[in-house]
């Protein structure tokens, strides 16, 4: 190939990419919703039912003529939950002028992303993200979330293992990953926080370890009425076992981590009567069912993981932007504070850090291998 | 007390269960000079076989005693057979070939087999019968050990007396010892060398199914990844006590183990990968052939 050649090529390229901003300029007058997340990878399974959510919703608003008399456009824009992407993503929003951005899924990618929306004035909810500091740290004035953080989640199980269960001697123990030993620092620190509730341990253990007989003896040892435990079912049901099979009758109780069927079939018998913590059932709420009729009718399947928080993150948006009468991002935020929208997760709306007022967790317990919500 | 007593012996018990996957690793060292890699998925291949023939049976309506019995059995045979085949694809085309490349060699059966498993069993954790037999015997002793502690305990010292019964007085146990100690030798005074390795990996997988079966059926759980944990501590154990030496492997488990379990115990679990290793640091530092090891000059 000579220079010439070389050389159309490269014009031709740029005579084709200089076409888009034209297109995006014919399109000015659509309300524009991003959405962003994990679309491929291994954490797919989380980010495509957001997807799923908004399409529903913007093809139903559509179909009745759209909001303020404007159609919303979907930007659907994949990160893999890598921050790295994260932010390339958010600049590609920003530079499209979208007026709200649904997403991310991860934590970790929302914070890297959050920055580039803030400094563009960006409305972001994400229906997923529950690390404590995006709301909690107030950096982020225009980021919500439709899921309650981690530590409303230890707030429960610390309340209810004090007030309900009326424990003593509490033994925390993490598994020393994010997730579960952020959870049991938050949980360490609201049990410390009651007069008559004592923390007697509080370790680490290593996921994946062939055997936790050891710490199971200095459980016993340490004579705690419950262990509280943060992270996943794997190890979990292995500690819960070994307790068992000492005839060890410790409470246990854990957080969502745990609150999964495969915990029950895994420890068997042992499992009876553990307690763990999961987003509430909202499963008799009528909107959540409709919500879940129409994704059956329009794909087959039941929706996967966040899709009622989705669902309900799209539809707030919207909502505020109808109550404010403009995209504006000032307005939308103030009514995304001051109006109340129904949704699949109950009538929400978000308080002055950005965490959806009415959203939260429920202690379950296990009974005859399934668990049910305590009331 | 008490406390200390129950510490000793959950190092006991899972210090002899990484005695019997550590002997493995030594017994193919001390022959081939080649660190086993996939030693680890054939004890992860047990506990599987274990599992699938004891739901079998179960739902057959056999109990207790004959189900431990038979899948002990199958698994024991099952993992062997696999040991003899992983010898004979990996690692026999490979004998001549530089020290390196059946050591890759090996890592690529790991991986193989860990995959393997994955694909054509589940990636889910998956429940382990406890199969340890109950009895009035070891009820009236449950107070001061554990009804599966006593049990690991037991058997894996059997299986070791065996063992080590086994390469003393037998032929074929003098002919793994001459093979180990020169394998050219051994050769020229007509040990068939082929045959006495293939033996090797398959004592070796033999011993791991035991220790796959007893820790699974007292932790309760199994899924395709327990073998590369178990695998790395109990190659840890073989080079702690000294590789290539089998009384060694065993020294070398049970101190990892009670390491292990009274770090946990008086210090935190939070550290219990770091006792394992600071002992196994301090002890190379101090005497580099391991606890038990021939210092191996190399004859020029």
């Amino acid at each position: 190939m000579n220079h010439a050649n070389l050389f159309r090529w490269i014009l031709c390229a740029i005579f084709f990419f200089a076409f888009i901003p034209f297109s995006f300029a014919q399109k000015a007058d659509t309300i524009k919703i991003g959405i962003a997340g994990a679309h491929t990878g291994d954490l797919a399974s989380y980010g495509l039912p957001t997807v799923r959510a908004a399409e529903l919703i913007a093809g139903k608003v559509n179909a009745q003529g759209g909001i303020l008399g404007r159609k919303v456009e979907l930007l659907v824009e994949d990160e893999a939950c890598k921050p790295e992407l994260a932010t390339n993503v958010a600049t590609k929003l920003v530079s499209a002028r979208a007026h709200a951005v649904i997403g991310h899924i991860c934590s970790g990618a929302t914070k890297a992303a959050l920055g580039t929306y803030k400094d563009a004035g960006m409305i972001v909810i994400s229906p997923s993200a529950t690390s404590p500091e995006l709301t909690y740290s107030g950096q982020y004035p225009n980021f919500h979330r439709t899921i309650a953080p981690d530590d409303a989640q230890a707030r429960l199980v610390a309340d209810f293992a004090v007030k309900n269960l009326e424990l003593k001697k509490i033994a925390v123990i993490h598994d020393k990953g994010d997730y579960g030993k952020g959870f049991a620092e938050f949980a360490k620190k609201y049990l410390e926080e009651s007069a008559n509730t004592q923390v007697v341990l509080y370790e680490g253990i290593t996921p994946g370890a062939m055997d936790y007989s050891a710490i199971v003896q200095k459980i016993r040892h340490v004579r705690a009425d419950a262990v509280v435990y943060g992270g996943y079912h794997p190890e979990a049901a292995s500690i819960v076992q070994l307790m068992r099979r000492r005839n060890m009758k410790t409470i246990f109780i854990s957080d969502d981590g745990v609150k999964d069927q495969t915990f029950i079939k895994v420890a068997g018998p042992a499992a009876e009567g553990v307690y763990a913590s999961g987003p509430m059932d909202t499963t008799n709420n009528p909107q959540a069912i409709a919500a879940i009729n129409e994704h059956k009718k329009a794909y087959g399947t039941e929706p996967g993981a966040f899709y009622l928080n989705a669902y309900s993150a799209m539809l707030s948006v919207l909502n505020a932007i109808r109550q404010a009468k403009t995209t504006d991002s000032e307005a939308v935020l103030k009514a995304l504070r001051a109006h109340v929208t129904d949704t699949p997760l109950g009538k929400i709306k978000y308080n002055n850090q950005g965490d959806a007022i009415g959203v939260g967790f429920s202690i379950y317990q296990v009974k005859n291998g399934v668990y049910v919500e305590m009331k | 007390m008490n406390y200390f007593w129950d510490l000793f012996l959950g190092g006991l018990t899972r210090g002899s269960i990484y005695a019997l996957i550590a002997l493995g690793y030594t017994m193919v060292y001390g022959i081939l000079q080649l660190i086993n890699f996939a030693h680890g998925e054939i004890y992860m291949i047990a506990a599987f076989t274990a599992l699938i023939v004891a739901s079998i049976l179960t739902m057959q309506g056999l109990t207790g005693f004959s189900v431990l019995i038979l899948a002990g059995v199958i698994a024991i045979l099952y993992a062997a057979a696999y040991g003899f085949t992983v010898e004979k694809i990996a690692y026999k085309p490979l004998r001549q070939a530089s020290r390196l490349s059946p050591l890759i060699s090996a890592i690529g059966m790991s991986i193989f087999l860990q995959n393997y498993v994955m694909l054509a069993q589940t990636s889910d954790f998956l429940p382990f019968p406890n199969l340890l037999p109950q009895s009035e015997f070891l009820d009236s002793i449950s107070a001061w050990i554990g009804p599966s502690d006593f049990i690991i305990i037991v058997t894996s010292s059997v299986v070791m007396i065996a063992l080590s019964l086994l390469l003393k007085f037998t032929k074929m146990g003098r002919a793994m010892r001459a093979t180990a100690q020169d394998r050219e030798m051994a050769m020229l005074t007509g040990v068939s060398v082929n045959r006495i390795i293939s033996r090797t990996f398959i004592i070796g997988s033999a011993l791991a199914a035991i220790g796959g079966l007893l820790i699974a059926s007292h932790v309760g759980r199994i899924n395709f990844y327990i073998g590369f944990n178990a695998g790395i501590k109990a190659f840890t154990a073989a080079v702690l006590g000294g590789i290539g030496s089998i009384p060694g492997a065993m020294l070398g488990g049970l101190v990892l183990g009670l390491a292990e379990s009274f770090g946990t115990g008086y210090i935190s679990s939070d550290y219990e990968s770091v006792f394992a290793f600071t002992i196994l640091i301090l002890i190379l530092i101090l005497k580099p052939d391991g606890i038990l090891g021939r210092s191996s000059q190399q004859k020029v």
